[in-house]
């Protein structure tokens, strides 16, 4: 292959570019941190391939497998809570199996970098009996892509693709090939084995308990099950990420890097436990190898001195295998730097109005998670996509609706799409009462700026329906559905305080884009300090633009004001002005 | 030779990502192996962000761990003191002299530690320069980035016509020249 087909990519354009190769016809997901790439760099080959954002993961799964019966290869992108949402097809889709190759990719955040829990995905798959593979870097993210279809097709199972945020969001050298093109396969009716009714369903899990042992056995000889034998002192099995970090702190270790970890080769790490003196077992979260390995009576060292919280490390290995003392400086002191909301952000707006009201949020999954900390502190709970409204709803029954008066919930557009509209439909079936706000900021915002289905774009970049969100409300039954300026807080203040006081079900939609969605030039506000009384007023809403002297005068970082004119609305002095229309 | 490792820390909208890739993209013109890691999703909302490049013969780790760093390329004095011990003994820490607020120093709960400079001149190889300012020169604020990059290939072995392949194969293409510019300023600082 010619030196010019080597390139640098990211984990998840890797794994974008071996759908690719590997023929894929049909990819849909949900963004979700750290897996939303993949469909971003997938889009580049929509001549070859159809690809679409769905409403969530469930949605994408179900697509993948459709595409699948139908003959193609196909695949469901999505991060690890995602899979639960996707858990209903996956569990059953393990019983039908597939007809062209099926793959769902999910993406780990060990470390929590922008996720909700550090759930491990090798769990959730092995009880659904899926097998599991686990690249280590970005050109085995491209090559395990092609190995999972081809096992998917041979074994007749779907491929849970696992990787971590280290995998996804790293770069490394990849060599370009051609795409695979492959004929279609025959669409056959058999009920017995997509039909998933209780009698067809026994049949088919006898049958893919049989499956899983064939792939089992063949797991034994699989090329990316790998064994590097070096000195027999140290021993190591370990996958995916965790094999880099043991190559760099233990070079001279013999190492047994598995590519498969679902199911596992018992006969080659057998014999690879008996060729070393100690045995390590080095994957990142839960016990998942280790159990296995124990449970077949092999001596390892694990969990005994590896934690099964956050990302793993050399450093971390050198310590705990080696003993080194390392010589590493003490960090400095310095006051943290939390994510915040941007300057310009819609949302600040708003939690400024709830928060001058003194209501508590239940919160959904999205930027506006950052409303729980100071200093606007409005948000109280923050669970899962979707969540914020059947919370409220929750409360409600338990307490009665006079409790909830100064509550109210908060969703984002996307999420609400995902899975908050089946919270709404039962607040309204339900007798509910609460108030309902729907950020929307036109996008899918923490991931990067994903369309959905209420904003007018396909993921392929084709004009689509926009779903229109305050219609489909009235359309679940709600009666109070408002529309607000996200930026206007007098008014946004007078409506959630009349939905607050209503006997029934509100939804009040607070609309403005997301400041880094507009390319248009944005206006600038500035401070004049003789004007400035230094009252503290401006500073409320916490807009990182904004810092206050010694003397208690603000000044604006004309750097990154984005001209919301949020500041200047909550000035009583005339103290800050606009000074630019469209500056950049 | 052993991997070379870089570090870009900076606060989230401030372009480490950018600054990153260019830094990637370089190191596999030079022929090397190169791995670099990421932050994506809320870290980036506007908190302390770190990207890491490795390049050398082979590369395994994608990350740079304490006490490892050739080179830190900071944006910010706060987020150049965070990782100031990421720095080998004598590694080079390139800062630009700007200041942001981190939250809790916005809402008085946390002060904005005084005289960051002269503390880590203490320790180590310390080069400061004030790209936000020279940016504004260029009547371009957010080229800051490449200014700084430009201080930082002082220190680094690829000569000014690869950067220069690098930028035109890495920034939009209509923002070519001016991060040309902004390089040359900070290469010639």
């Amino acid at each position: 292959m010619a030196e010019t087909n080597k390139v640098i990519m990211l984990g998840n354009e890797a794994i974008a570019r071996g759908a690719y190769e590997a023929g894929v016809k049909v990819s849909a997901a949900y963004p979700g941190t750290p897996s939303t790439e993949i469909s971003e760099y997938l889009v580049q080959y929509k001549d070859s391939l159809y690809c679409e954002w769905s409403p969530n993961e469930k949605v994408a799964t179900e697509v993948a497998v459709g595409a699948s019966i139908a003959g193609t290869r196909a695949m469901a992108c999505m991060k690890h809570v995602g899979f639960n949402v996707a858990a209903d097809p996956a569990y059953s889709v393990s019983y039908m199996g597939v007809n062209g190759g099926l793959v769902i990719v999910v993406a780990d955040d060990p470390g929590l970098y922008s996720s909700q829990n550090e759930q491990d995905t090798r769990m959730v798959a092995r009880a659904a009996k899926l097998p599991v593979l686990e690249p280590a870097d970005s050109a085995e993210a491209k090559e395990y892509m092609k190995l999972a279809f081809e096992i998917s097709e041979k074994f007749d199972r779907p491929v849970v693709y696992r990787t971590t945020t280290r995998l996804a969001h790293s770069q490394g050298i990849v060599e370009l090939e051609d795409r695979q093109e492959l004929p279609d396969k025959a669409y056959i009716k058999n009920i017995q084995k997509t039909v998933m009714m209780p009698v067809n369903a026994k049949i088919r899990h006898a049958e893919i308990e049989k499956r899983n042992e064939e792939l089992a056995e063949a797991a034994n000889t699989l090329s990316v099950n790998r064994v590097e034998m070096n000195d027999t002192k140290i021993g190591v099995i370990t996958s995916g990420i965790p094999y880099q970090y043991v190559k760099e702190a233990l070079p001279k270790a013999s190492v047994l890097k598995l590519g498969m970890v679902n199911p596992l080769p018992r006969r080659l790490i057998e014999d690879f436990a008996a060729k070393v003196e100690t045995l390590y077992i080095v994957e990142e979260l839960d016990p998942v190898i280790e159990e296995q390995v124990k449970s077949w009576g092999i001596k390892a060292v694990g969990k005994e001195i590896f934690t099964v919280e956050g990302e793993y490390s050399a450093n971390m290995l050198r310590e705990a295998v080696l003993k080194e003392e390392l010589s590493v400086g003490e960090p400095a002191k310095a006051p943290g730097r939390p994510p915040i909301l941007c300057p310009g952000c819609p949302h600040r707006s708003v939690y400024y109005v709830l928060n001058k009201l003194k209501l508590h949020a239940a919160g959904d999954i999205g930027c506006y998670t950052l409303g729980a900390v100071a200093p606007l502190s409005v948000v109280d709970t923050t669970m899962c996509m979707g969540s914020s409204i059947s919370t409220l709803h929750g409360m409600e029954k338990a307490k009665g609706k006079e409790y909830i008066k100064d509550w109210v919930a908060v969703i984002g557009d996307s999420t609400f799409l995902h899975t908050g509209v089946n919270s709404l439909m039962n607040m309204a079936y339900n007798h509910a009462t609460g108030t309902v706000l729907i950020l929307d900021n036109s996008t899918t915002g923490m991931t990067g700026h994903q369309d959905h289905a209420a904003t007018g774009k396909t993921l392929q970049g084709d004009p689509a329906y926009a779903v229109d969100i305050s219609a489909l409300c009235c359309a679940l039954g709600i009666k109070r559905v408002t529309e607000v300026d996200a930026f206007d807080i007098e008014t946004l203040e007078k409506t959630v305080k009349e939905e607050l006081a209503a006997d029934e079900v509100s939804v009040i939609i607070t609309k403005s884009p997301c400041v880094l969605l507009s390319k248009a030039k944005k206006p600038l506000y500035l401070a004049h300090a003789d004007k400035c009384k230094a009252c503290g007023m401006c500073m409320k809403p916490g807009c990182p633009a904004m810092t206050k002297h010694a003397d208690g005068t603000v000044r604006i970082d004309d750097t990154m004001c984005t001209g919301c004119g949020l500041c200047e609305s909550l000035c009583k002095f005339g103290a800050i002005e606009l000074v630019k229309e469209g500056r950049r | 030779m052993a991997a070379k490792n870089i570090m870009i820390v900076g606060v989230g909208g401030q372009g480490t990502l950018l600054t990153s890739r260019i830094l990637g993209v370089l190191a596999t013109l030079g022929g090397y192996d190169v791995k670099l890691s990421e932050v994506h999703g809320m870290a980036q909302r506007g908190g302390s962000v770190v990207t890491f490049v490795r390049y050398g013969e082979q590369v395994a780790e994608p990350i740079v761990e304490e006490g490892q760093a050739d080179v830190i390329i900071a944006f910010e004095r706060l987020e150049a003191l965070r990782y100031a011990h990421f720095l080998k003994k004598d590694g080079a820490l390139i800062v630009n002299d700007w200041r942001i607020d981190p939250m809790p120093v916005v809402i008085g709960a946390a002060k904005y530690p005084e005289k960051i400079l002269e503390t880590l001149e203490k320790d180590h190889k310390v080069y400061v320069v004030n790209a936000t300012e020279e940016a504004k020169k260029l009547d371009n604020p957010r080229v800051f980035n490449l200014i700084v990059l430009g201080v930082a290939a002082q220190h680094m072995d690829f000569t000014r016509e690869q950067w220069y392949e690098v930028i035109e194969k890495t920034v939009p293409p209509k923002t070519v020249d001016i991060n040309k510019k902004a390089f040359d300023v900070g290469y010639h600082l």
